[in-house]
């Protein structure tokens, strides 16, 4: 059996459901400087809301479209209520503290969410398999795959595009791009530094919460599948460098073939491989592939 | 004792230091003077290895040390204050003192002995008094007004008693009482301990007072360098730095 | 957040606790000597985690040390049969030592969140070895730690001679951080954390004093590991997984980063409210540790040795 092909989409679909939520965490750096440790948790919540919606809403057959559109909707309320809620009340009071406050912030806020996500959903999988089996499957190369990771590869490529449309081409862009670079400076010709602050992080946690509302289907909503997924994304956005998406994007392939790789030819390093690889690109490149060395001026 | 050779540092399409050539003897003190963005800082950094020459060479004592970083270049007899004090803003001035005389006499990796030995207090001490910061030793820099800094920082760098003292305006922020009442204790010293001086400065009145030997900086080329009365008469040279004429 | 200077005087205090510490067995449940041992034993990771802090350097991956402290215990005991703590607890230290050598030459070009995220990523390599290598490790199931013995005698009470082992191995971690804390090395690592350039123009090294101090850290943390090994009789993986980590650094935190003593009264704090909040709220102890730490962080950042500070001088000034 040719394995090629087998690396070759396991390793993008792999790498798709990680750069939803590795976009946002990065994102979320380059504009407030925080590690989102809570970004996990984000995640999770927007499975278990996407699986909740659907299975409220959505009957599991045949309106299989509408399916994903309750997808997409559970995401957007998570990013619309959690996202400024969180920044509002408990980040925006560390900006400018030392690093190490911000990253204990967003920890504290990772235990607490993941015991509320305990409380409302309870222990039990939910299970919501509707969606993945509407979509059914397709033989490339003689191998039989399931299509819907391939609709999840579809978002993450559309969610990529359309976060580098905004940065590059809108105003709203423009001016976070000026916020990453200096938040001083930005503040001081007249950006409402706030605002920036605040829609960052409502887009970061809608971007997490649309990659755990499209995983539902694949894997189920389950406890601490949060807690998996932020060490997998810190890997990613540490070899991609902080800050930069294009570098998220390019960490998620790297992680996501190396790991396909791995599952093939050598099962037991699987999760060792990802790690590996992080320590392997910092001891190259120190600010990963994409980051910034900042020289400072005397 | 310094030999810069045709040194050139460009950032971008910007020539910050266009190839610039000078010589220090041993035991001179020489004023660098020159406006905004000369070069001066540049080249200050150049020499003390926190930034690399684009072109050039740098030679101390005939050693080569062009592009070593600051650690050897201190290591090597040299020290630097600078014209933003680089200290450590969250520990006491006495702290900042101790660490630097621990640095000095090698006591970096020790983690047994305490620093606030009493051999190392009564050197701090003195240092102290010779600044005038006795008064603020426990005091936390953050808390200190900018004048009192900088003091603090020239005398983080007179500890390490160098071969070559390199000052990035010492006075700059300094009160006009304190201003001279330092650099009168201050430069006479170093010109007893044979030290190599070689500082920055923007006060002509101070040039004239302390230094014995003029550099003049324009646009990252130097423009004239002689004994201190003669080319700060120079129209020229009057005209690139004050704008006179 | 400036640091008051330390001068390694043992201050009366210290002693007064180290005896009543001593003497609570005699009137205290096994299960709550237990709980002040086990905080103890965890309060010397702690305090590797505090060193760094001092530099400004968070370590998210500090369970390594803990984790290979307590497998190095673990492994001596279960497939060697020595479960002698005069051998393991040394033999723990060093390897965590070596290992914090090797790796501090990696981690001590890093700083800020690189280093976070990079020291998290080593203790997650560790994790995901452990778990993997059953036949090495005992993978999920780890490895049980029987037959302790102190100087080759197999105590009666294994879990008095255990409290006191760790007592004492405590209070020397104590005092060796103290004396580091107050050393030219504990001072530069103080440094570190506002001005890097200033050291490198006084000819000294930051990366060096980093890992001078990252190698100590590591030697302590990983006697921390053992300790807590011999104390609950098993190891297994989650030692060092990420969240381990986390809750290092949280009890840093939380006790605060001004005193030695600090990472022991926080760690205490941490043992009892967890085993109190597990006991009657088992889906609200995370819950609850995470606002905890929300409290400290906005409230009282100086932890609880910075409430204590304030509470002795606000004393000082009412007897005035």
């Amino acid at each position: 059996m040719n394995i090629l092909p087998i690396i070759l989409i396991d390793g993008i679909t792999f790498a798709s459901w990680l750069f939803l939520v590795s976009a946002g965490i990065t994102f979320i750096f380059g504009v407030l400087r925080i590690l989102n440790v809570a970004h996990g948790s984000l995640y999770a919540i927007g499975a278990y809301l996407g699986a909740t919606f659907i299975l409220q809403f959505g009957g599991q057959e045949q309106h299989g479209w509408v399916t994903l559109l309750l997808l997409v909707l559970a995401a957007t309320v998570v990013g619309l209520t959690l996202g400024p809620l969180i920044e509002r009340l408990f980040l925006r009071r560390v900006y400018g503290e030392d690093e190490v406050i911000g990253l204990l912030t967003t920890f504290a806020l990772f235990l607490i969410l993941e015991d509320v996500i305990r409380l409302i959903w309870g222990i039990e999988p939910y299970l919501v398999e509707g969606p993945f089996r509407l979509f059914g499957r397709v033989r490339v190369a003689g191998i039989a795959f399931a299509v819907y990771p391939f609709l999840l590869t579809i978002v993450a490529i559309v969610a990529g595009f359309l976060l580098w449309f905004v940065i590059h081409h809108t105003s709203f862009g423009r001016e976070v791009t000026c916020v990453i670079n200096d938040r001083e400076m930005a503040g001081a010709l007249g950006i409402n530094v706030p605002r920036i602050d605040l829609i960052a992080f409502a887009l970061g946690t809608f971007l997490a919460a649309l990659g755990g509302a499209f995983t539902a289907p694949m894997m189920s909503a389950e406890p601490g599948m949060g807690v998996s997924v932020i060490v997998l994304a810190f890997a990613v956005v540490g070899i991609g460098g902080l800050g930069s998406i294009g570098g998220a994007a390019l960490g998620c392939i790297i992680v996501g073939i190396a790991r396909a790789s791995a599952v093939q030819l050598f099962p037991e390093i699987e999760l060792f491989v990802i790690y590996a690889l992080m320590v392997a690109v910092l001891l190259w490149r120190p600010q990963g592939l994409f980051g910034a060395i900042e020289l400072r001026k005397i | 004792m310094i030999d810069v050779q045709n040194v050139s540092r460009a950032f971008g399409m910007l020539r910050a230091v266009d190839d610039v050539s000078l010589s220090v003897g041993e035991a001179e003190t020489v004023g660098i003077i020159g406006t905004n963005g000369s070069g001066k800082t540049t080249l200050l950094n150049l020499i003390t290895g926190y930034l690399q020459p684009t072109s050039g060479r740098i030679v101390f004592q005939g050693t080569d040390i062009t592009g070593l970083g600051p650690r050897r270049v201190t290591a090597l007899g040299m020290a630097r204050s600078f014209q933003i004090p680089q200290l450590y803003t969250g520990l006491t001035v006495l702290d900042n003192i101790l660490i630097a005389i621990a640095a000095h006499s090698g006591r970096s990796a020790d983690f047994w002995t305490p620093m606030y030995r009493s051999d190392c207090v009564t050197k701090a001490d003195e240092l102290l008094a010779l600044f005038g910061l006795r008064d603020q030793a426990a005091a936390t820099v953050s808390n200190l007004p900018e004048g009192r800094r900088k003091v603090l920082d020239v005398a983080l760098s007179v500890i390490l008693e160098p071969k070559v003292l390199l000052m990035d305006e010492p006075t700059s922020g300094v009160s006009a009482r304190d201003k001279f009442s330092v650099m009168d204790t201050l430069m006479p010293a170093l010109k007893e301990g044979g030290v190599t001086t070689i500082f920055v400065e923007h006060d002509l009145d101070i040039m004239e007072r302390y230094a014995e030997r003029a550099v003049v900086f324009d646009g990252g080329k130097i423009i004239a360098d002689g004994p201190v009365a003669d080319v700060l008469a120079r129209p020229e040279v009057r005209r690139a730095v004050l704008g006179e004429g | 957040m400036s640091e008051p200077s330390t001068r390694p005087s043992l201050p009366l205090a210290a002693i007064v606790a180290f005896a009543v510490i001593a003497i609570l067995p005699l009137f205290l449940s096994d299960w709550i000597s237990f709980l002040i041992a086990l905080a103890l034993a965890k309060g010397a990771v702690v305090l590797g985690v505090v060193l760094l802090l001092r530099g400004g350097l968070i370590s998210f991956g500090h369970a390594l040390y803990f984790a290979i402290g307590a497998y190095a215990v673990g492994f001596l005991a279960n497939r060697f049969g020595i479960g002698e703590a005069l051998v393991g607890l040394p033999l723990a230290t060093i390897i965590s030592a070596l290992v914090a050598a090797a790796l501090g030459l990696l981690l001590m070009r890093f700083r800020g969140i690189y280093f976070a995220m990079l020291s998290l990523a080593l203790s997650m390599i560790l994790y995901t070895v452990l778990i993997k290598f059953y036949d090495f490790s005992g993978g999920t199931d780890g490895l049980s730690v029987r037959g302790f013995t102190l100087a080759g005698a197999a105590p009666a009470h294994p879990g008095l001679v255990q409290y006191y082992l760790v007592l004492v191995l405590t209070a020397a971690v104590v005092y060796v951080g103290a004396r580091f804390l107050a050393s030219p090395l504990g001072y530069l690592m103080q440094a570190v954390r506002y001005n890097e350039i200033r050291i490198e123009y006084l000819g000294a090294s930051a990366s060096q004093a980093i890992l001078a101090s990252y190698v100590i850290s590591g030697a302590i943390s990983g006697l921390g590991g053992a300790l807590v090994a011999y104390l609950v009789g098993h190891v297994s993986p989650e030692l060092a997984f990420w969240v381990s980590s986390g809750d290092f650094v949280f009890v840093a935190v939380l006790g605060g980063t001004g005193s030695v003593f600090a990472p022991l009264i926080g760690s205490i704090a941490f043992e009892f409210v967890k085993n109190y909040a597990l006991k009657f709220s088992p889906n609200t102890w995370q819950l609850t540790l995470g606002i905890f730490l929300l409290v400290v962080i906005y409230f009282q950042p100086q932890g609880l040795w910075g409430l204590l500070t304030r509470l002795r001088a606000k004393l000082r000034r009412l007897r005035q």
